[in-house]
């Protein structure tokens, strides 16, 4: 779509192009080097668990599978919560500064979300626990006895707060900004004809929010919405001090007993951890890995499917 | 939403059926005075322990989506109505977003500027200091240094790795880079640590092994992806049309990358790169396997342990001694002072995007 | 256009950088202390292990490098495992560990240490372990074993339990429920809980003893930090916890034997200095069997040993000295004394120093 060549006359090959072009794949291979270095590591690593006797695993699994398999759920359970909540929140958020705020205001509204990115992850968790949570915690109860009946809501309620939909808000928060950067520049990015045709036919802001920009961004959102799954899936410190996990498979939102993240358990366990157990904590990174992988794919999927309203072409 | 339920006649003036100017700004502190007002009560009852400003904020900006919506709906009309509640509602996500920010700034601060306007907290590393005193010079410089490194390796190489991707990818190196970014956005940062000491040990043959720079190759790691994935993305909205006009000119491609792509997204790649170092820099569990632990100041990148904030924080906070207050007054304050870094280098970077970004339309 | 952005970032960076050049003005070379017997002793000790000893080995530290300036010791409290791992693979000169090393760790080659010679394991951080509990108007609970393991199990649920009550009478015990709240990473005080309960309360205590905390009851917080926080942010909440970290928490009184002690640095010095040492290791090697089960007055058999693990003998003579010199310090009465302020430690009790004073003057 690019190439700057057609069929009839070969472009003369200029000593520039050449570097810049050769250069640009020398740093795509470095990636791919740099990665296969990684993974070679973490499968070299994480052999002795996978085939490890019973007994030696930690938590007394009788294979790593067993092990792994509550982590995997509570990193995609909570990543899922996380993404629930941030999603609509950027997208609310873009919009605002790129179509509703006062142009004179939006980029200092837009820096004031960036400064979110420029908290540390400890910061949060040090939030999460002494602020968040016994805010969030006679909400909590109050949920747990009015709407217990809820299977999400069930109790017996959290006496700290410190549960997983807690972890999972922090999560939404930690993820806003790179979302929100993301939505933004592609909001801003809508061909200005199509808003102003949508205008002049008469339609409201949001109509012309929904039939021109909306769609123009669609594939941009998902990516924004992977970027902001690939920092919560990863994410160790937070989770690490604001859940308060367990080894359990629930969708309980609001009890003490929640499902762990593979990242926080490798964050928990891997200071204490000896023989068998690091390579079991080192399997489960390897875990994460595939995960984050699915997780991609599929976004890449449906992106490429709408490729036809991607910017470039 | 039923945006014909309610027909209304129509009328000719322009502004009949209309709610007046500011009504919405009027709804919304209403809303905020009627539920500041309910909380004072349970507050005043002895129900909380005090006076909740978040919920008030949090349920009233809620209630003025509702209110607002209806008051619309029986006055404008349906299309107007949903027109209003979706611009409530983009402020609503707005305001909720600012409430922990505010509420995570306000801890910080309230917590960490009494300490960290004291000069020694810029003065004192933490040698030989047991209680009070001291202060986070060696981690501030350890920070710099660190995440200064990780940046000079991991821009170059994800803006490159971007541009490849966006301009020049084809064929299965493009699909297996995209595909391996991918799955780099999902490594665990202590795996990124773990790594880089493997990687580092077996190069120098020494299990002790431990430096700055070991860090920034792990920061990296962590890094490179978030560089290519925002950058991509940024590449990719630049217009074909101004590519096709620069090479109509004439202009070969590597200077039309150069000279009209990457000027025309330069606020987006600054922004990316700027997101990406806030991403690394707060970075704890891997900078703790790999530069080690120390408490004695130390400038050089490439050799012994170095100390950076977000482990300085960490370790306060985590041990304690006897007396934990000055441990957290220093946590905080380190904390604080983190995030005041990168306010300053998002700062510089918007300075940098204004003097060398085009100027046009947005 | 590119080259003069990251130009720009780079001399905001160096411009940062250099305005911190300054040296910390902490650490100007005391050349006034040369009155005192200058040492001679220089280079660095790097040390990784157990965060339980964190601030502990903060204060040795200092002790230690105002006394002999030229020598810089760094210690990472990544952990106990770490700390181990790394010691047997030569990465650290020390480690500190909350469990001696293990009989397979013994078994295997310490990089660091001189052909043929093994790693030797030094009592020097005692702390006991606080039941702490935080419960509006109660100041002054008494419990005794198989009641916290009931509390703890998720057996006894609500304050006003019988089991708890009949032990406080006079105490007006809430009806609240009970929020337990637990470690969440592993670690050696679960550990010397669990081994303090499923000796004292086997019938009630059924999981083994584990530095993974057994049972899925309460609440999970990470780090003796993270337990406070969550304890004193939860009403009616109850966790074990390092006593150093319980500050602002009321601490239940144990009971031992027959009557109810009150938690004491002393008590659980005499129980670790009363404790044999576990037989079948080399002679020098003094890990502790603890006696969980001392009655003798005053005693708090819950109580954290934590260990510093070095080499027999060093290949590096030097390093050796170093070490010798550090271990030397760390047991010395006034190192002990200054933990104990600091770290909220038990000193070590004078037979027990003595003991390991001499298995330190053996290390080469």
């Amino acid at each position: 779509m690019t190439a700057g060549t057609t069929g009839a006359t070969k472009a003369k090959l200029r000593l520039g192009d050449r570097i810049f072009s050769s250069s640009t794949i020398l740093a795509g291979s470095i990636i791919l080097i740099l990665l296969a270095a990684v993974a070679a590591f973490l499968v070299v690593q994480s052999i002795p668990a996978l085939v490890a006797k019973p007994g030696t695993l930690p938590n007394n699994a009788s294979n790593f599978w067993v092990y792994v398999w509550p982590l995997v759920f509570g990193t995609i359970w909570a990543a899922l919560i996380a993404l629930v909540i941030a999603t609509p929140l950027s997208i609310g958020i873009a919009l605002f500064i790129s179509h509703y705020a006062p142009r004179r205001l939006a980029q200092t509204l837009g820096y004031i979300i960036d400064l979110l990115a420029a908290v540390p992850s400890v910061v949060f968790g040090l939030w999460g626990i002494v602020v968040l949570a016994p805010f969030l915690q006679p909400f909590y109860t109050w949920l747990v006895t009015n709407m217990g009946w809820f299977p999400l809501f069930s109790g017996p309620v959290s006496g700290t707060g410190r549960t997983i939909l807690t972890a999972a808000i922090v999560l939404a928060v930690m993820c806003l900004p790179i979302m929100t950067a993301i939505c933004r520049e592609v909001f801003l990015q809508t061909p200005r004809l199509h808003e102003e045709a949508a205008l002049a036919l008469g339609a409201t802001r949001w109509e012309m929010i929904k039939t021109a920009v909306l769609p123009f961004a669609r594939a941009g959102i998902i990516s924004a919405a992977m970027l902001g799954l690939g920092r919560a899936l990863g994410e160790t410190m937070a989770i690490a001090l604001v859940l308060s996990p367990a080894l359990v498979v629930n969708f309980f939102l609001l009890t003490s007993q929640n499902p762990n993240t593979i990242a926080a358990n490798i964050a928990l366990q891997f200071p204490e951890a000896t023989g068998v157990t690091v390579n079991a904590l080192l399997a489960s990174g390897l875990v994460l890995f595939v995960v984050t992988l699915a997780v991609n794919s599929v976004a890449r999927y449906v992106v490429n499917r709408r490729k036809a309203f991607s910017g470039a072409n | 939403m039923s945006t014909a339920t309610i027909a209304r006649p129509m009328t000719n003036s322009l502004t009949a059926g209309k709610l007046p100017r500011g009504s919405s700004w009027f709804v919304l502190v209403g809303s905020w005075l009627i539920f500041g007002g309910l909380f004072a009560i349970l507050h005043a009852s002895g129900a909380t322990k005090d006076f909740n400003i978040i919920g008030t904020i949090f349920f009233g900006t809620v209630f003025f989506d509702v209110v607002i919506y209806v008051i619309s709906l029986l006055v404008e009309g349906g299309r107007r109505a949903t027109d209003r509640l979706v611009t409530s509602l983009v402020a609503t996500a707005f305001i909720i977003a600012l409430l922990p920010l505010v509420s995570l700034l306000w801890t910080v601060v309230a917590n960490g500027l009494g300490r960290m306007i004291q000069p020694s907290f810029f003065q004192d590393s933490m040698r030989n200091v047991i209680d009070a005193g001291g202060g986070a010079l060696h981690a501030v410089v350890g920070t710099l240094e660190i995440t200064g490194m990780a940046t000079l390796i991991s821009v170059p190489i994800g803006l490159l790795a971007a541009i490849y991707l966006a301009e020049y990818g084809r064929g299965h190196l493009a699909r297996g880079i995209t595909f391996f970014v991918d799955v780099m956005m999902g490594i665990p940062s202590i795996v990124a640590g773990l790594f880089a000491y493997a990687l580092f040990a077996l190069i120098f043959n020494d299990p002790g092994v431990r430096s700055g720079f070991m860090g920034s190759i792990a920061l990296s790691v962590l890094m490179i992806p978030v560089v290519v994935r925002s950058c991509e993305e940024i590449l990719r909205l630049v217009p074909n049309e101004l590519r096709e006009a620069s090479f109509a000119l004439g202009v070969p491609k590597w200077l039309t990358v150069l000279k009209v792509v990457l000027p025309t997204s330069l606020a987006g790649i600054t922004t990316g790169i700027m997101l990406s170092i806030a991403r690394v820099i707060g970075e704890t569990a891997p900078l703790l396997l790999v530069c080690g632990f120390t408490a004695s100041m130390n400038y050089n990148l490439f050799s012994d342990r170095m100390m950076t904030l977000p482990v300085f924080v960490y370790t306060q906070y985590a041990n304690q001694g006897a007396n934990p207050q000055p441990f957290l007054d220093r946590a905080w304050a380190a904390a604080l002072t983190l995030i005041i870094i990168v306010m300053l280098l998002n700062l510089a970077g918007r300075i940098i995007t204004k003097v060398f970004a085009p100027k046009y339309g947005r | 256009m590119n080259l003069k952005r990251y130009g720009v970032a780079v001399a905001i960076l160096a411009t940062a950088a250099i305005s911190l050049t300054a040296c910390a003005s902490n650490e100007a070379a005391p050349a006034a202390t040369a009155t005192k017997t200058a040492s001679n002793l220089t280079g660095t000790l790097n040390g990784i292990g157990s965060s339980a000893q964190g601030a502990a080995e903060t204060t040795w530290i200092a002790g230690f490098q105002t006394g002999n300036p030229n020598v810089t010791v760094n210690y990472d409290p990544q952990g106990s495992g770490a700390g181990r791992t790394s010691f047997i693979a030569g990465s650290a000169d020390f480690a500190g560990s909350d469990a001696a090393l293990k009989t397979t760790e013994l078994a295997s080659t310490f990089v660091a240490c001189a052909a043929g010679s093994s790693a030797i394991d030094l009592p020097v951080y005692i702390s006991p372990i606080a039941i702490a509990y935080n419960v509006a108007g109660v100041t002054n609970l008494k419990l005794d074993a198989p009641t916290i393991a009931g509390i703890f199990k998720g057996t006894i649920k609500t304050w006003n339990d019988p089991a708890i009550a009949g032990q406080n009478a006079g105490v007006t015990l809430p009806s609240a429920p009970i929020t337990v709240v637990h470690r969440s990473d592993d670690s050696g005080t679960t550990q010397n809980f669990t081994e303090y309960l499923s000796a004292n309360a086997k019938s009630v205590w059924d999981a083994p003893a584990s530095q993974t905390y057994p049972y899925p009851v309460g609440d999970a917080a990470k780090g003796t930090s993270g337990v406070a926080a969550a304890t004193k942010a939860a009403a009616n909440s109850i966790a074990y916890i390092d006593e150093s970290g319980a500050a602002g928490l009321s601490i239940a009184q144990l009971k031992v034997g027959s009557s109810y002690v009150k938690i004491s640095a002393a008590g659980a010095a005499a129980v670790v200095a009363a404790s044999p040492i576990t037989t079948g290791r080399a002679a020098n090697d003094l890990a502790i069997a603890l006696n969980r089960m001392d009655t003798s007055k005053n005693a708090w058999p819950l109580v954290l040993v934590s260990y510093l693990i070095t080499c027999q003998t060093y290949k590096d003579a030097a390093k050796g000295a170093l070490v010798k010199a550090y271990a030397d310090y760390v047991v010395s009465p006034e190192a002990q004394k200054a933990a104990a302020s600091q770290a909220g430690s038990a000193p070590l009790s004078t037979a027990l120093a003595s003991k390991v004073s001499a298995a330190i003057a053996t290390i080469k």
